[in-house]
């Protein structure tokens, strides 16, 4: 038993939900109660997307147990199948209804569907949503992919994205239109925009582009084994990563082809002087474990930040991503708990967090931005406009990305030179964020119910400041100020000082430099 | 005169026959109640026993993931939980130690059943008596079960409620007991109401903080603010307490009604009750009328949420003008709502529970101008262009009483009012382009 509070993965049934969601013309029925329904709104609220997800619950009930949950599982299997007429039909249990072992695979295959059904095991007691996303398109693929000719022009698969996937769907387009410059043709993109009689096709490409080794890595190690298809390794996310790829993608595809790079911005916006200021700011990061080394690369070596720890929550994946941590001097945290991430964050006292929708959150109680790189994310993650993570637009739109939470370099300025003037005042905040006036409800609660519901810092007296520290610290651009606070406080309780004056203000200060 | 609700119909719902489908059904659990509960009762901490599912429900339902340590969590079961019961009561025994030295403001504990924990047959009750001892007198730990298989929705305040009962302490006092979850600024309200009718001694179920918990006995006399709390209802009669059956707080006429049946029991004069409402009572009808414009001679269709349909339905065809074609709900409890049927006229088809492919046939056969619905299928309605009312806004937001009366219209107005307003949005046909 373990207590949690807020999750980055759903069960692996949700994951199951992400593939079948992204998917056409396949149907999922989930034996499970009326409850898990709630995963519909993830993709419809979420997402936004215009269709209910296409999946039938059972949502047996207490007096069905023990009588017949399995008639109600096939009732139910029935009914889907004459409604939506699907090419082929996943079938599975939630966590409930594994414990009433029906064996909705079982029930399934006796029931002679006129098309494929694909049973699914997803041990929801021990495994996650991107190991479910992972097991259900490789689920899919081994039973519906057969060996076949290639087609005549060279062509690529694009394996892994799901629905509620960070950026999956411009991910796509990005990578499609990568690849055809190159003179590479997409001949399956899957899961996302797939029919059952697409993955039945997939056997045509050449090779295979695994975008998510989280929700594809599975079904393009069988691709490799099964159909003779290798795949790429490096995920194309920043500069260095989208030309490791090309290189990796023209030497698959047995092609030689100049790469255009006349739209790549990062290069050019990083150099520019207005981003000196960028230089060296202390960066976390931590989401998935593909997201997060991408963007450690992306961090240190394209925007000169200094990454200052960083983690995933996804163990499957926490071999490369310790090995990473090491290569960098620091030691990765993998947990999935994100109490440990908001201590290790309010520890290391960086001054941005790259992470995801909980880290935006711990960042907000700790006020430190946060640019989110990762799922899970929430509804504005899903932006109307163009946004890719991947390719060259991908590696601009990052830049903007890590740039819009931090102050402007020649805003920084400003604030240094006028502090004291009356439009750079302390509670003018970003003008470029706006958003000061009044918090919202949970947001304005949040600091109270944090002082209040939180055991103090490890002192037991109470620390004063001195007036003429008090105005000092007035002094400090009010965007770091909140930080030097906490630092100067810190500092004055380990070493037993009750109240701070202008030199312990100082003395912290240079104790936290670095 | 238009701002005087009609005389009650002929012939009102109570005896219709109801339409029961039996098929999915595309509702929330009772664990969804934690989520209004856990702010309600202030040093009261939810601990769900489930799994991952559960967990994520409670995220998702959400929303916002609210900010600090809520106090609410699940402990998730895992492989070795499933194997031996003695091992799963040892490892609730540790986590609720853990919590509790971490969180000294927690004052009563909710031990939470979910599926799984009901299916192993986890005995909550065994381990809420045993924690109750460990841990007592600054903690109280009760247990109640939010389970998909047991509860829909708000279903789960129902039996958190019921939980209490049998613990309160007993009392020979006459006194008036409101019962359910409101937010405190409605709860205020409608004790400021009451003190004006001259009932000073009232006592809320539940109260903000375990301290203000209200006794209970066989003068105790209750009403309800909420439809959905049948449970409740019965663990209070048994206690000997006396029900006071009336139709829900929701607008002027329900809110009327409701203090009315209150002030009958207590003998409050009619000139003083005149004088109490008058005011309110005129504000609430200008306030339904400002909003409820855009409502009138419109057709609105109910996929069954929160038990709060029935009322709800009485309340936009008298007061807003509307008509009802189907009124789902996912429980009907006819003593409850007797009330309310009665006031609302026959016409809409009422069902109860739900095949959720069959009614959504309906519901694209029927066309309606406003469908309440929960947000799994409010943006696919949307997109087939109906418009649409989140249930779950319902339960969260302040709706009950005068004063609120307005706001309560304008929840169903704004999704009309918003379509209405974004006209530019659709393409031009080809002959009109200039
Ligand atoms: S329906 Fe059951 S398993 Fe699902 S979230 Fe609710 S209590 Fe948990
Ligand atoms: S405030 Fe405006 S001008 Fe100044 S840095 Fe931000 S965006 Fe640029």
């Amino acid at each position: 038993m373990k207590l949690s509070v807020w999750t980055y993965e759903g069960p692996p049934h949700v994951g199951a939900m992400r593939v079948a969601t992204g998917m056409t013309g396949l149907h999922y029925v989930l034996h499970a109660p009326q409850g898990d329904t709630y995963a519909d709104l993830l993709f419809t609220m979420i997402e936004r997307r215009d269709h209910r997800p296409p999946v039938t619950y059972t949502t047996f009930q207490a007096r069905d147990l023990g009588a017949d949950t399995a008639d109600l599982f096939k009732q139910a299997c029935r009914d889907a199948y004459d409604r939506f007429r699907p090419q082929a039909v996943i079938v599975g249990a939630s966590c409930t209804a594994e414990l009433i072992q029906d064996d909705p695979g079982g029930l399934a295959e006796t029931m002679g569907l006129p098309v494929p059904v694909i049973p699914l095991e997803l041990p929801s007691y021990q495994r996650k949503e991107n190991f479910g996303a992972d097991e259900t398109f490789f689920q899919i693929v081994r039973h519906l992919a057969k060996p076949m000719d290639r087609t005549p022009k060279v062509s690529a698969n694009l394996l892994g994205p799901t629905a509620l996937g960070f950026r999956h769907r411009d991910d796509i387009v990005e990578i499609t239109r990568l690849l055809e410059e190159l003179g590479i043709a997409v001949n399956v993109i899957a899961p996302m925009t797939a029919s059952p009689a697409d993955i039945a096709r997939i056997g045509a490409a050449h090779f295979n582009v695994l975008m998510y080794p989280e929700t594809g890595e599975a079904a393009a190690r069988w691709c490799e084994k099964h159909l003779g298809q290798p795949y790429t390794k490096t995920v194309p996310i920043g500069v260095g990563a989208t030309r490791d790829f090309v290189d990796e993608a023209l030497s698959l595809a047995g092609v030689d082809a100049l790469v255009d790079e006349s739209r790549l911005r990062l290069p050019w916006w990083s150099q520019s002087v207005d981003s000196t200021y960028l230089t060296g700011k202390r960066v976390f990061l931590f989401g998935d474990a593909t997201h997060v080394s991408a963007m450690a690369r992306v961090a240190e070596a394209e925007m000169g930040f200094e990454v200052v720890g960083l983690g995933c929550y996804n163990r499957e994946f926490a071999r490369p991503i310790r090995a990473l941590a090491r290569e960098m001097g620091l030691t990765a945290l993998i947990t999935d708990d994100y109490l440990e991430v908001e201590a290790a964050i309010a520890d290391l006292q960086p001054e941005m967090i790259l992470g995801t929708q909980m880290e935006r959150h711990i960042g907000k109680r700790l006020g430190i931005p946060c640019a989110v790189i990762s799922a899970p994310v929430h509804v504005q993650d899903f932006p109307a406009r163009y946004s890719p993570v991947m390719g060259f637009e991908g590696a601009n739109v990052l830049f903007d990305t890590l740039v819009h939470p931090l102050v402007m370099g020649l805003e920084e300025h400003l604030l240094t030179m006028f502090r004291e003037d009356f439009e750079f005042h302390d509670g003018a905040g970003a003008s470029h964020h706006g958003g000061t006036a009044v918090p919202r409800l949970e947001e304005a609660e949040a600091p109270a119910a944090a002082t209040a519901e939180r055991p103090p810092v490890e002192s037991t007296f109470e620390i004063v400041w001195r007036p003429d520290a008090e105005r000092e610290l007035r002094k400090i651009p009010f965007f770091v100020r909140g930080k030097a606070k906490r630092n100067t406080e810190k500092f004055a309780a380990e070493r037993g000082v009750a109240e701070i004056s202008i030199d312990t203000l100082y003395e912290a200060k240079a104790h936290y430099a670095r | 005169m238009t701002d005087h609700t009609p005389l009650p119909p002929a012939r009102g719902c109570r005896d219709v026959p109801v339409l029961k489908q039996r098929g999915q059904r595309e509702v929330f659990c009772g664990l969804t109640g934690i989520i209004w509960l856990h702010r309600k009762m202030q040093d009261a901490f939810f601990l769900v026993v489930g799994s991952r599912t559960c967990a994520h429900l409670l995220q998702s339902a959400a929303g916002v993931m609210i900010f600090a340590e809520p106090r609410f969590g699940t402990a998730i079961l895992e492989e070795k939980d499933l194997a031996g019961m003695a091992d799963a009561h040892d490892e609730l025994d540790r986590e609720v130690a853990r919590l509790l030295s971490r969180r000294p403001d927690i004052r009563q504990l909710f031990l939470v059943g979910s599926c799984p924990s009901e299916v192993i047959k986890l005995d909550l009750a065994r381990a809420a008596e045993r924690l109750t001892r460990v841990h007592a007198p600054h903690v109280r730990v009760l247990n109640y079960t939010g389970s998909g298989i047991e509860t829909t929705f708000t279903q789960g305040e129902d039996a958190c409620l019921a939980s209490m009962v049998p613990e309160l302490p007993e009392t020979e006092a006459r006194e008036l007991l409101l019962v359910g979850a409101l937010p405190d600024v409605v709860e205020d309200q409608a004790l400021a109401l009451l003190s004006g009718l001259g009932l000073d001694r009232v006592r809320c179920l539940p109260a903000r903080r375990r301290d203000e918990m209200p006794a209970v006995g066989p003068n105790t006399i209750f009403a309800l603010v909420q439809p959905f709390l049948g449970e409740t209802h019965a663990a209070l009669e048994r206690r000997g307490a006396r029900h006071i059956a009336a139709p829900f707080p929701f607008g002027e006429e329900g809110t009327t009604a409701w203090l009315a049946a209150v002030a009958e029991a207590f003998g409050v004069p009619p000139e003083r009750f005149n004088e109490v409402t008058a005011a309110p009572r005129a504000r609430a009808r200008k306030a339904i009328a400002a909003q409820s414009k855009e409502l009138r001679g419109k057709r609105i269709f109910f996929f069954p949420d929160s038990q709060l349909e029935v009322p709800l339905a009485r309340f936009l065809t008298r007061e807003c003008g509307m008509e009802a074609l189907e009124v789902g709900t996912p429980y009907l409890h006819r003593t409850i709502c007797g009330p309310d049927l009665d006031l609302l006229a026959e016409g809409p088809v009422i069902s109860e529970g739900q095949d959720v492919d069959l009614q959504l046939d309906r519901c694209r056969a029927a066309r309606p101008d406003l469908t309440v619905c929960g947000l799994g299928l409010a943006n696919p309605l949307e997109a087939e262009g109906l418009r649409t009312k989140w249930a779950i806004e319902l339960v969260f937001t302040p709706v009950h009483f005068y004063e609120q009366a307005g706001d309560l219209a304008g929840l169903f107005s704004r999704p009309l009012r918003r379509r209405a307003r974004l006209t530019g949005l659709e393409r031009l046909p080809e002959s009109a382009a200039p």
